[in-house]
């Protein structure tokens, strides 16, 4: 099974980390503790078998009603060996923070802003942890399950 | 002089260009500081386009996302239709049959057309060469007849369906097709002699926003400004999809990564596009577009009115849409400015979970500071041009 060997190796590599595995219509994914989460892109992005050098996507999505709430979702792509892998990890609604990856990928600069602004995930060790999309003083964080579909904040100019 | 201008008091002056400014297409706001004309800093503020696809997404069925997608890259929304289809299929596991393949991969590479025919012609405009933009808005008009006789819409398109397609090709065609790339490859000739040794081009776009294949890769840039760094990365050929693993054509990469590099890449792109879509219309078979799984794909009208079974399945596939099973999925086409990718995820009922868009030009977008930094400010518009950033996408 040539398609498992990042999952393969991730598990043999942090066995205490990799909470499950599965490949769900071929896609890898393997869900992980949010506190190795740096060290996990690190092995997945310098390990010569693996080198994962596209971060493609970062993303968060909110299961309201489950604990740990949110999921921090990772694609990454490696174009030596034309792989995809999918890392999760779940972070709580109290504690509701995660290693920054800028530091590996520059490209999660963004991504990571606009999981924070939509989600309201902190990523910590982020540079400019700011909103992106939607502006400053913007209250709450719209694509979470429980932020009103219908509910407005129109901006009427700077305020100051 | 220069010792006088030595002593003399200056200091950086902040400049805020857009977000409605004639370069900066797609609202988008930068914050320069310039010492002199170098760019010593720039921000970029995006947002102003936002409204909200995900939350959209979210609260309507699979099939009402088809519309929306159309907004995402306006500029070629039958791929952005194609891609989500494409997910939403993958999700279900739907095998589409293969004229209905071939006919997507016609659609695709049309809109890629037209968007490489807008990202050139727009540059050359606001780099002076009005004449360089007629001859490719002409070009782009041609395609979108092509693309209007297929889907009946010329800019939002709405065209492909979950599991199929909304009709098949009409009559004429494939004639039309020829025609209109004859007089496009004419039009092409031309913009090739207008900008490609133009000294005035080249001067502007040569060696400006540089972008070496290691960083690129870091930034997570995709598509043609991946290409033009060099690094062959395509996700028709890494991944193909659809029927682009029988289809002939090249991918074209650059040397030095820079503005020139990415507008020959277009340039070269749109040969091979057209090259794709004269062999799907040749080897195109016959058959049906739709699948048959009245569950997710409407049946033909005329069985809606006339069966009661296919009345049933389209009373419950419009009033409930349709319900993939619970599961988690991530595909990516080639979008007309790089990877296009949709995260979805499915909790069994008929509305999206979670509808992710990876925006191809939001990571390129990311780099503008990477690239224009110790620039002249006036390298903000060749540099912002080719990497194409498209409002509808980025901010979504």
């Amino acid at each position: 099974m040539e398609a498992n060997v990042t999952l393969k190796k991730i598990c043999d590599r942090f066995p205490d980390s990799v909470v499950e595995t599965h490949s769900y219509r071929g896609d890898d994914t393997a869900v992980v503790k949010k506190d190795d989460i740096l060290k996990i892109c690190q092995f997945l992005r310098d390990d010569k078998e693996l080198l994962y050098n596209f971060m493609m996507d970062l993303t968060a999505v909110d299961y309201l009603g489950t604990e740990p709430r949110f999921e921090i979702v990772y694609h990454l792509y490696s174009l030596q060996y034309n792989r995809r892998v999918r890392i999760k990890a779940k972070v709580s609604e109290s504690d509701c923070s995660i290693d920054s990856i800028v530091s590996l990928w520059i490209a999660a600069d963004w991504f990571e802003r606009e999981a924070y602004d939509l989600y309201g995930i902190i990523f910590k060790g982020h540079p400019e942890l700011k909103r992106i999309l939607l502006y400053d003083g913007f209250e709450g964080h719209p694509l979470r399950k429980d932020y009103p579909i219908k509910k407005r904040q129109p901006l009427i100019g700077p305020t100051n | 002089m220069a010792d006088l201008a030595k002593d003399l008091h200056t200091e950086h002056m902040v400049m805020n260009m857009g977000p409605s400014h004639p370069v900066t297409h797609g609202t988008v706001k930068f914050m320069v500081t310039l010492d002199g004309e170098t760019i010593v800093d720039l921000k970029t503020n995006i947002g102003y386009l936002h409204r909200g696809f995900e939350k959209m997404c979210e609260n309507g069925t699979w099939e009402q996302v088809m519309p929306y997608t159309d907004r995402l890259n306006y500029v070629s929304p039958l791929i952005n239709n194609v891609g989500y289809a494409l997910a939403v299929e993958k999700l279900i596991d739907i095998d589409v049959p293969d004229r209905c393949k071939y006919i997507r991969v016609i659609a695709s590479e049309l809109a890629r057309i037209s968007d490489h025919y807008t990202n050139i012609a727009a540059g050359g405009l606001e780099l002076g060469a009005f004449t360089a933009f007629l001859y490719f808005v002409e070009a782009r008009e041609l395609v979108w007849d092509l693309i209007e006789m297929l889907t009946g819409g010329r800019v939002t398109s709405n065209y492909v369906r979950i599991g199929g397609l909304k009709n098949d090709i009409p009559d004429g065609f494939k004639e039309k097709t020829q025609d209109v790339f004859r007089r496009c490859r004419e039009l092409w000739t031309d913009i090739h002699k207008l900008l490609t040794k133009n000294r005035i081009f080249i001067d502007r776009v040569r060696g400006v926003g540089t972008m070496p294949p290691d960083e690129a890769i870091a930034y997570g840039f995709t598509g043609p400004c991946l290409r033009a760094s060099g690094v062959l990365y395509d996700v028709r050929k890494a991944h193909p999809y659809l029927v682009y693993d029988l289809m002939d054509f090249d991918i074209p990469i650059g040397e030095n990564g820079d503005n020139f590099d990415r507008y020959l890449v277009r340039m070269e792109e749109i040969n091979q596009s057209m090259r794709i879509v004269e062999q799907a219309l040749e080897k195109m078979p016959k058959g049906p577009i739709n699948v048959d799984m009245p569950q997710y794909r409407w049946q033909a009208k005329n069985d809606v009115y006339n069966k009661i079974e296919s009345l049933i399945f389209h009373f419950k596939t419009v009033t409930e849409g349709i319900k993939p099973p619970p599961g988690e999925i991530y595909l990516a086409v080639e979008g007309g400015n790089g990877e296009l990718g949709f995260y979805l995820v499915s909790d069994g009922s008929g509305k999206p979970y979670k509808c992710r868009v990876r925006p191809p030009c939001f990571p390129l977008t990311a780099a503008m500071p990477r690239m224009v930094k110790g620039g002249f400010l006036a390298d903000i518009i060749p540099t912002f041009d080719m990497i194409n950033m498209i409002g509808g996408e980025c901010d979504r």
